[in-house]
């Protein structure tokens, strides 16, 4: 495909045909707004924040749906793009709950994002506010239409990504509603047909989609994020692990993820509750007359090792086995393969591969 | 898997056979659904119509253990009808008379009535497959948990080799592994039939390789398998077993065998994050530290081995590997190891397929192996040009039934899996509250009938039984399961489902058969 010089921002940059402005933007690292754009999904150049001023041009084009012609001059900050920026941001806020202080998103939303870069305070249009009541019914997510901006792209992800098609613009006009079908609550399952994978959180610029049990325990600014790889089934999705003051509060996704990218199923983002159960083993424990009595970590070890000594001594390696874990990690499978190789003297060992 | 994930995006024809994609493998699913939107084909073959049934272009509803009669007429029929890739069967395999005489008798028509599928949807589906660009076979444990698991893989290889559909992007065979790291502990060598990275126990060379790195003489000695260990419990011959983050008590085949086996060692002991229904059994139990209290690696489906990063303090104050690198100290091998790094890299050191790995690089990025050296970029998929054993072999396989079909005091076929809400035993999952709620009780899916006949009606309790033992459990009255069928998970230990299942074991595998036994059912007044 040929090539296509342009300058945005009084900078030349040289691009494929068919390059969007704003990808453009993006690689030479120019930060453009946006609320519907996202790269993974269909472009349905709705939101219109990430206007762009070009020469010659008589109204402001969509970045995101503007293919790049040879020689075109963009300004991604002029004052009429600015202006216009303004004005979106003011027709979002004068529809939205000013609740951004409890609001979980705080800290991570790009509506505030905007506003704040923008120098929106407060919005100038008074005028009704929608009243939706929020969405509890599931039991992992917390829907508050309210603060919606109607980006869509919970509607978009649902239906190219997770192929289920759960969500859909109902009503028209101020009304307007991203809802399953015939408005049922989303954790109406036999009706919505939600699997709660999370990919429309994960997506959702502002706070009307959240994690239900990530509300109240953190703001991001005090969370430590670990990416590592989900424990449960064989695809190897990674995600990062959301942990403040030593505990794992939540799981969000981690675009850098190579098998699954933002995408995870509903045990990886909601299935981490049991790290921090109650009734975890923090002990060891040794039976004594049929009830666990709790001990030290040098008194369980010690007499494993004396009781796995003895057996071995008086009947042989081939008395001992090892049943290892697909759960655990190549490490300790590779331990458990000496344990049972080097220290029991025998190749009785196996896992649950064929369960 | 052959093929790598990110490539099935690129396939034409998937023919997905005993996987319920969408349930096991949801991320995999996702990529099955790109293929579609780019206009693949999708055929799949399983007795349940489940979601990725329902996607599909065609859906063959197996008979139960019905896999190489279908997989042996399709090869019949690309064979008679000269569609086989003529080139790849010269240059790049053998036996190949072997396989013609050995499908010869699977004509279509034979075999339609065994499998459940006219015989001019099989020759479609043949047709479809061979003339296909890129063709990929995905399976799961529809394949391998028969008595015949290892005959149903060589069948699915048969067709690939005979085809030319493998050792291309896009195209080969891809098992999809049902546990995060059951690829790693295949890899790393718990197994009892070869040493880390496949080095079978037997060959001379591997037992000297391996006595000298480790100071320890090997033995050439093929080790017991889980349920051999569960016999030989049983029998007094095996004293002592150590058991690190498993559940046999609900994750193995006819549980009373096992309890009665696990009671009878001298010394057992667990080591895992709960007092399990295995734990319970145990003389000592060590508790284990979960994912997130550790660092590590795990390797997938697909051969890729990603970094685990330690995200909160272990619970008990110590990592799994640190707890039994100590017993190793203490049986006399003392460690070395300051961290799990270190010991993977005295495992890549005799691990051809890791050689290349470290953490360092890890942290860079996952690799795919086999990476044999440091500068080598990992494969993305296997058996370009050349296969592992050079030429590819066909073997000929023949039908045989399931070991317990139904007869008339246990009428019907049970048939085990998984849920999408819950892993494993559920030890994990059934913690985990938004999971619990969604699905907090199992139930056993029944044809409506079946139910009809028997007077059962949604919700209703079942009494059901086999020749091992007996559950009982909710009806959920489904069509998603044939007339004669019922199917339910592993995943609630009240309602184990394995104190039925029969643990009649593949010869070669030793892979018990959960997808069939024979039950009754009666309703619970």
């Amino acid at each position: 495909m040929a090539d296509i010089t342009l300058q945005i921002n009084g900078q030349k940059v040289t691009v494929p045909a068919g390059t969007t402005v704003l990808e453009a933007a993006v690689q030479m690292g120019i930060d453009i707004p946006t609320f519907c754009h996202d790269p993974e999904l269909s472009k349905p150049g709705a939101c219109r924040i990430c206007v762009v001023e070009i020469k010659g041009l008589r109204n402001l084009p969509p970045s995101c749906v503007t293919t790049v012609t040879e020689g075109m001059e963009v300004e991604t900050e002029s004052e009429a793009v600015v202006n216009a920026r303004r004005t979106i941001i003011d027709l979002l806020l004068a529809n939205h709950p000013q609740d951004c202080m409890t609001c979980q998103k705080f800290g991570d939303c790009k509506l505030a994002d905007y506003a704040y870069r923008y120098g929106v305070r407060t919005t100038t249009f008074i005028g009704d506010k929608t009243d939706f009541p929020p969405d509890e019914s599931s039991a992992v997510l917390s829907r508050d239409m309210n603060k919606c901006i109607l980006c869509g792209k919970c509607v978009r992800v649902c239906a190219e990504i997770v192929g289920r098609n759960v969500y859909d613009f109902t009503s028209r006009g101020f009304t307007t509603k991203v809802a399953p079908a015939l408005d049922v609550g989303l954790g109406e399952l036999d009706e919505s047909h939600c699997v709660s994978c999370g990919s429309c959180v994960a997506v959702c610029p502002v706070g009307a989609i959240v994690e239900k049990n990530m509300k109240g325990k953190a703001r991001p600014w005090e969370v430590k994020k670990v990416k590592t790889t989900c424990p449960y089934c064989g695809c190897g999705c990674n995600f990062d692990l959301n942990v403040k003051d030593g505990k794992v509060i939540g799981v969000t996704s981690n675009p850098t993820a190579e098998v699954n990218g933002r995408h995870l199923c509903v045990k990886g983002r909601f299935g981490y509750d049991f790290i921090h159960s109650s009734d975890r083993l923090t002990r060891p424990l040794i039976k004594k007359d049929d009830d666990f009595i709790e001990v030290s970590w040098e008194e369980a070890l010690r007499y494993v090792v004396s009781r796995l000594k003895d057996i071995k001594e008086k009947n042989g390696s081939e008395a001992m086995g090892v049943l290892s874990s697909a759960r655990c990690t190549n490490e300790e499978n590779y331990l458990m393969n000496k344990m049972a190789r080097v220290a029991f003297g025998t190749n009785n060992i196996d896992h649950c591969a064929r369960l | 898997m052959t093929n790598s994930i990110n490539e099935i995006k690129n396939c034409d024809f998937l023919f997905v056979i005993g996987s319920n994609t969408t349930e096991t493998h949801p991320i995999i699913s996702l990529e099955m659904r790109k293929a579609l939107g780019n206009g693949a084909t999708l055929v799949v073959a399983d007795p349940r119509k489940t979601e990725i049934a329902e996607l599909a272009n065609v859906h063959v509803a197996l008979k139960p253990g019905a896999n190489i009669p279908l997989l042996n007429t399709m090869c019949n029929v690309i064979i008679a009808e000269g569609l086989y890739d003529k080139e790849f069967v010269a240059n790049r395999t053998e036996g190949f008379e072997e396989l013609r005489l050995g499908v010869a008798n699977f004509t279509p028509e034979n075999y339609a009535g065994i499998i459940g599928a006219p015989a001019e949807t099989i020759r479609e589906i043949a047709r479809g497959f061979a003339k296909a660009k890129n063709a990929a076979i995905f399976y799961t444990m529809g394949i391998t948990q028969h008595t015949t698991g290892t005959h149903n893989v060589l069948a699915v290889a048969n067709l690939s080799m005979l085809t030319g559909q493998i050792g291309k992007p896009s195209s080969g065979v891809n098992p999809l592994r049902g546990q995060n790291n059951v690829q790693g502990a295949c890899d790393m060598g718990a197994l009892p039939n070869v040493f880390p990275g496949y080095q079978a126990v037997t060959d001379p060379a591997n037992v000297e390789k391996f006595s000298k790195t480790w100071g320890m003489q090997q033995s050439s000695k093929v080790g017991l398998t889980v349920g051999e260990m569960m016999d030989a419990a049983h029998n007094g011959e095996l004293k002592a077993l150590y058991i690190l983050g498993e559940n046999p008590m609900l994750s193995d085949p006819d549980i009373t065998h096992v309890e009665h086996a696990l009671e009878k060692l001298e010394f057992l002991v667990v080591q895992d994050l709960f007092l399990t229904e295995t734990a319970m059994l145990a003389d000592v139990v060590l508790p284990g530290a979960s994912f997130a209290e550790k660092d590590g690696t795990f390797s997938n489906t697909e051969r890729r081995v990603q970094r685990v990063r330690k995200a909160v303090e272990p619970v008990a104050g110590k990592a799994d590997w640190e707890v039994i690198a100590e017993i190793l100290t203490g049986m006399g091998f003392p460690h070395k190891y300051c961290s799990a790094s270190d010991v993977f890299d005295e495992m890549a050191k005799v691990t051809p397929q890791y050689a290349g790995m470290s953490f360092a690089r890890l942290d860079e990025g996952s690799l795919q192996w086999p990476c044999p050296t440091p500068d080598h970029a990992g494969t993305k998929y296997l058996h370009q040009g050349k296969f592992s054993r050079g030429l590819g072999k066909f073997s000929a396989v023949d039908f045989e039934p399931p070991a317990e079909l139904p007869d008339a005091e246990y009428p019907f076929v049970l048939n085990t899996g998984r849920r999408l809400y819950h892993y494993h035993t559920g030890t994990m999952t059934r913690r985990a509250r938004g999971l619990s709620i969604i699905y907090g009780e199992e139930s056993i899916e029944i044809n409506p009938a079946d139910a009809c006949k028997l007077g059962v009606c949604e919700g209703d309790q079942l009494k059901v039984s086999s020749r091992r033992g007996s559950i009982t459990i909710k009806a959920n009255v489904t069509d998603r399961v044939p007339q004669g069928m019922v199917f339910t998970s592993f995943h609630f230990a009240e309602a184990a489902v394995n104190f039925l299942t029969n643990s009649a074991c593949d010869p070669i595998a030793k892979i018990p058969e959960l997808k069939v036994c024979a039950v009754k059912i009666e309703k619970v007044s």
